[in-house]
């Protein structure tokens, strides 16, 4: 087992005289586990059972899983369109039209076709230097996915390319998502998984910004955008 | 751990004051019955549901016996990926390393997202005698907040409060922490959710610094996630320059796999929803996304205590769905607050005790908040045997050398009554037969009154003490917990399976 240096805690002694909090708690761990067998190396983790579904739908369908898709996210109140590639352009511009988008923020990846048929609308793309007040500023972030999620009306993003930093399909008002279907999506969670890299910034994002707080009554958009459009593009 | 709790009544004498609130009392058993029900609906979607059960309760157990192993792991990945580790035995350690960090980027106001380990911690108390003031963004713990007032549920901490008190705390608080209430401000959830949201932006976009727990830490790969609804949380993770996580050491999973049992689990279980809006997941720093210095405070701070007890340790398991709150007759009466503690209701009765330790009368009387029906344990979603840990509470109490007599008297009163099922079935029928004479109590004669004491007769006569025992009992297959016999036979509960 590699042992990396203890970290210093802020005021925490760490003279060879005092152990540190992290020896305190280590040894405190192996001493309350004195009853479990120990043996040398890492955990064998085979005991723990995995007999639970892959998929609650079937994975073989991509129209039912696309029809999921859409069920699930209007279930949480996202409004679904759907589209060919060669009408997106269009049906973007219309949405933004509807919406009344007068300035978009657009990862530095977003195909530029996408936003062909868009007249008098603002786009800006985003850059390590656009603050949050600015993106306050802002109508509305589109973006593409690295995923979408059927049985949970998911949508998986990893801040790749076309989708960008965390903070843009955050702040701004309006998120409109475009899911390739039906080649990104996936049946489920354990379906999903394998596909993602933990080590990237990984915002899920199911149905618009939502509370229950008050009496339990679900009202859309506490925090983060108030209304999400997801355009499902089928070649 | 912050002892501010010594002044606390004990849970009997808070739950007879609260039990007696028909406003605190509607509140409740509205939402708890709401969630209840739209939460059994979300897990009926799900057939193989015993099954994830059984894998996320393997799971959680596996890397508590190897805790050590994944919390260097852990370390070691988080430490890569550029966040820096503390570790931290008590609560004033933990509230001291989030205050000196906190210190030295020479802020003064810190925006945080709804964590269970800081208010176990008392950390915004601690804050404040440094001079930082800790903004709740989460709606539910801004209302609390706002109204000076303490969480009652682990996932909808205002749930004691209605939408016209709501209303009310707004219009007179909100201007002395930042923008004000909209004049006129009415009622509906929409228009208050609406000024929280205004209120709130002014704080996320100036923030510099933000404090959160955790739902799950990644040992392989150093990853933490956090799941939430309102966006609150995402406006902590991504926007400021530094974030703190306070996080227990038991929040820890092996690997990125292991989350695919528990993100089908806990929202189910939690909202009653197929997924919850937003998870947010992050590895050490990213350049350009998120917060540039990333700090993780391991917190012990009873753990590895109630680590040691090889009954008890099971309750570490827990991800705070709150379901064993929302199907627990007495939360629904007694409320949160009660509890004395950041835990409520049925996990609230066992984790708190074994985290603080039993010396308080308030910690003491913790075992004893149950009728030990068995709901919790049928809907808890990592199985935890929360029925078998309260009698083994309950016998740490009665072995307690001082004190404690009554609950001593309690527990045996307990104990032959889950022997005897003959007579708790004539002991019941008394009850229902002079209700109306005995409103508020069950007439348990003698020492068993302490041990019923927070209980409601409607609830006894709804659904039988025994019925409810033998039907807990006879659903235990399948989960790994090593108690079940999966017997409907109450000779055999007696023989082989009451909990000793
Ligand atoms: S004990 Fe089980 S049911 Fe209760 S909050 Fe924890 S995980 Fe949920």
């Amino acid at each position: 087992m590699t042992q990396p240096a203890p970290s210093t805690s802020p005021g925490t002694p760490t003279s060879p005289e005092t152990p540190s909090s992290r020896d305190i708690i280590l040894a405190r761990i192996r001493a309350a586990l004195s009853d479990v067998p120990r043996t040398p190396g890492p955990p064998d983790t085979s005991g723990i059972p995995r007999d639970y579904l892959q998929a609650h739908v079937p994975d073989d369908d991509p129209t039912a899983l696309t029809d999921l898709l859409a069920a699930h996210l209007t279930d949480y109140r996202a409004h679904v369109h759907r589209t060919t590639t060669g009408r997106l352009p269009q049906v973007l511009a219309e949405l933004l039209a509807t919406r009344r988008t007068r300035t978009t923020v657009i990862p530095p990846e977003l195909p530029r076709e996408w936003l062909a048929r868009t007249t008098g609308i603002t786009h800006t793309t985003d850059h390590p230097h656009l603050t949050a007040t600015q993106l306050d500023g802002i109508d509305t972030v589109i973006t593409g996915c690295a995923l979408a999620i059927a049985e949970t009306g998911t949508l998986v993003l990893d801040a790749g390319p076309d989708q960008g930093r965390r903070i843009l399909t955050l702040v701004p008002d309006h998120h409109v998502c475009v899911v390739r279907a039906p080649q990104q999506i996936v049946a489920s969670v354990p379906r999903a998984l394998p596909h993602l890299d933990p080590t990237r910034p990984l915002t899920w994002i199911s149905g618009p910004s939502a509370t229950s707080d008050i009496e339990l009554s679900r009202v859309e958009g506490v925090h983060g955008p108030r209304t999400l459009d997801v355009i499902l593009v089928s070649a | 751990m912050s002892r501010t709790d010594l002044g606390m009544p004990t849970f009997p004498q808070a739950a007879r004051v609260s039990t007696k609130d028909a406003g605190l009392r509607a509140n409740l058993t509205h939402a708890t019955h709401t969630i209840r029900a739209k939460r059994a609906a979300a897990v009926a979607e799900l057939p193989d549901w015993p099954r994830l059960r059984a894998a996320g309760a393997a799971v959680k157990d596996h890397t508590l016996r190897h805790l050590d192993h994944y919390l260097l792991q852990l370390e070691q990945a988080v430490t890569q990926a550029g966040g820096t580790v503390h570790w931290a035995t008590t609560a004033e350690e933990a509230n001291r390393i989030t205050a000196d960090i906190i210190k030295a980027t020479g802020e003064t106001e810190v925006v945080k997202v709804k964590s269970m380990a800081t208010q176990e911690t008392g950390l915004n108390e601690a804050l404040a005698h440094h001079g930082i003031t800790a903004y709740e963004t989460d709606l539910a713990e801004l209302i609390v907040q706002l109204g000076d007032d303490k969480p009652s549920h682990i996932l909808v901490p205002a749930i004691h409060k209605n939408r016209t008190e709501i209303r009310d705390i707004f219009t007179r608080t909100m201007a002395a922490w930042g923008r004000p209430a909209p004049d006129d401000l009415h009622d509906t959830p929409a228009e208050l959710a609406e000024a929280a949201r205004l209120h709130l932006r002014e704080k996320f976009l100036r923030a510099k610094v933000a404090v959160s727990g955790a739902n799950f830490m990644i040992a392989e790969t150093g990853t933490l996630v956090v799941v939430e609804s309102e966006g609150n949380g995402r406006m902590c993770l991504t926007l400021p320059d530094t974030l703190i996580s306070i996080v227990g050491i038991e929040k820890t999973i092996p690997t990125f796999r292991d989350l695919d049992i528990l993100l089908q689990t806990l929202p189910r279980s939690s909202t009653a929803e197929r997924m919850n809006p937003y998870t947010t997941m992050w590895t050490g720093t990213t350049p350009h996304d998120g917060p540039r210095n990333f700090h993780l405070v391991l917190l012990d701070n009873g753990r590895t205590d109630t680590l040691a007890d090889t009954t008890g340790r099971q309750a570490l398991r827990c991800i705070r769905c709150s379901a064993c709150l929302n199907v627990c007759p007495v939360y629904e009466r007694a409320g949160g607050h009660a509890y004395g503690s950041a835990y409520p209701g049925p996990i609230g009765a066992i984790l708190t005790p074994q985290l603080r330790g039993t010396s308080t009368p308030l910690d003491a009387s913790l075992p004893y908040a149950s009728t030990l029906c068995g709901a919790c344990y049928d809907v808890c979603p990592v199985a935890i045997d929360i029925p078998e840990i309260l009698v083994h509470l309950r016998e740490r109490v009665a072995d307690q050398k001082d004190g404690h007599r009554a609950e001593r008297t309690a527990m045996k009163a307990a104990t032959w009554l889950l022997d005897h099922p003959a007579a708790l079935s004539a002991t019941e029928r008394a009850a229902s037969a002079t209700r109306r004479l005995h409103p508020n109590r069950l007439p348990v004669p003698g020492p068993g009154k302490a041990w019923s004491d927070a209980r409601d007769l409607p609830d006894v006569a709804a659904e039988s003490f025994r019925a409810g025992w033998k039907k807990a009992r006879g659903a235990r297959t399948g989960t790994g917990t090593g108690t079940g016999t999966g017997t409907n036979e109450p000779k055999h509960d007696k023989d082989k399976d009451t909990p000793r």
